[in-house]
């Protein structure tokens, strides 16, 4: 009974987030607001963690696996895919190295930054 | 035993769970990020598909349904992010600085190696939302006059990257900051990257959910902007 009260819960807030989709003329697709509305109530505590958390924790953990079925349709992009695919390849591979390396680099310098304004503040005090 | 296959709703089903197993099985006995579960599953699915002479639409009718719990579990990817909230609240600058830059560095490589690579303008747009969540991606691609079918193939397979090389590019760059971990690998990777993070740690996938939809939310807008630019 526990996962089926938790499973409501979860699908009550992906179906807001799909009427805020519906509504809303923004491009911004269900899922993210009903992430967004998840937030919202846990932090508002409408509904506590424990309400959501078991379940919860189980669909985060197999949505690799949920990606299946779209990621097997390269197979039928194939046609379209397959003349492009050296310079499709080598965009991918490089921007992703590029995206990762400065979203991480500029973080820890950020982070850091404000690390070492932290301690200079304890000194002069 | 043809029509059986391709007339079962759950062999689908089956077929992607059963080899996405396989992958959870040689991840474990190989430790290697060669082995990700996601694209042994994706390689063995599409082998057995064309030995059994199964084309894609027939395979989608049934496992189609495993798509039906992405939206809930993009959702509880809150869950995760609530449980660091006071990590987000002190670092937040940060996390924003490090999101907004890497969706920036997104949008230049794809617009500096597209005029590079000789890419039509119908590509380019294609490829301007390759690394945030397909669910965002697709429809930003739509918009943009691209084609959302390899929109979502390089979106999956730039997570599915993005998994593999994590650990190494960190240590080869000194990245060892949790929350940075975090913040890159969401930005560049989007789910599959969240997923590699939660492996990480709590804090790592945490801060690489909230990348997702901020990441998400900054391409929108930006990709409407560099969609003019070639």
């Amino acid at each position: 009974m526990r996962f089926l009260k938790q499973l409501l819960v979860i699908l009550g807030v992906t179906f807001a987030g799909e009427a805020l989709h519906a509504f809303l003329p923004l491009p911004v697709p269900a899922s993210i607001y009903g992430l967004a509305l998840m937030f919202v109530c846990l932090c508002l505590k409408i509904f506590p963690l424990r309400a959501v958390e078991e379940t919860g924790n189980f669909l985060v953990d197999w949505m690799p696996a949920l990606f299946i079925p779209a990621t097997v349709g390269v197979m039928a992009a194939w046609d379209v895919l397959q003349p492009v695919l050296v310079q499709v390849a080598l965009i991918m591979c490089l921007s992703l190295a590029a995206v990762m390396a400065v979203s991480g680099r500029v973080t820890q310098w950020a982070l850091r930054r404000r690390g070492k304004h932290k301690k200079e503040d304890n000194r002069h005090a | 035993m043809h029509e059986l296959l391709t007339g079962s709703v759950y062999f689908g089903v089956l077929l992607s769970l059963g080899t996405f197993g396989v992958g959870t099985w040689l991840k474990k006995k190989f430790h290697s990020p060669l082995c990700n579960p996601l694209l042994i599953s994706v390689v063995l699915t599409i082998l057995v598909l064309l030995a059994l002479d199964i084309d894609y639409d027939t395979y989608y009718q049934g496992a189609h349904y495993i798509n039906y719990f992405l939206t809930p579990s993009t959702v509880c990817l809150a869950i995760p992010l609530y449980r660091q909230l006071s990590l987000l609240k002190k670092n937040w600058r940060a996390i924003l600085a490090g999101i907004a830059s890497g969706v920036l560095t997104s949008l230049v490589c794809v617009l500096a190696l597209s005029a590079l690579l000789g890419l039509d303008h119908r590509m380019y747009v294609t490829l301007l939302p390759k690394s945030i969540t397909s669910a965002i991606g697709m429809g930003v691609a739509e918009e943009l006059g691209g084609l959302p079918t390899i929109t979502v193939a390089v979106i999956i397979l730039t997570g599915i990257l993005g998994a593999m090389i994590a650990d190494g590019l960190y240590r080869l760059l000194g990245i060892t900051e949790p929350i940075a971990k975090g913040v890159g690998l969401g930005t560049s990777a989007h789910a599959m990257g969240t997923a590699k993070a939660l492996e990480m740690g709590e804090i790592e996938g945490a801060m690489s959910s909230l990348s997702i939809a901020v990441a998400g939310v900054f391409t929108v807008v930006g990709a409407s902007v560099f969609a003019m630019f070639y």
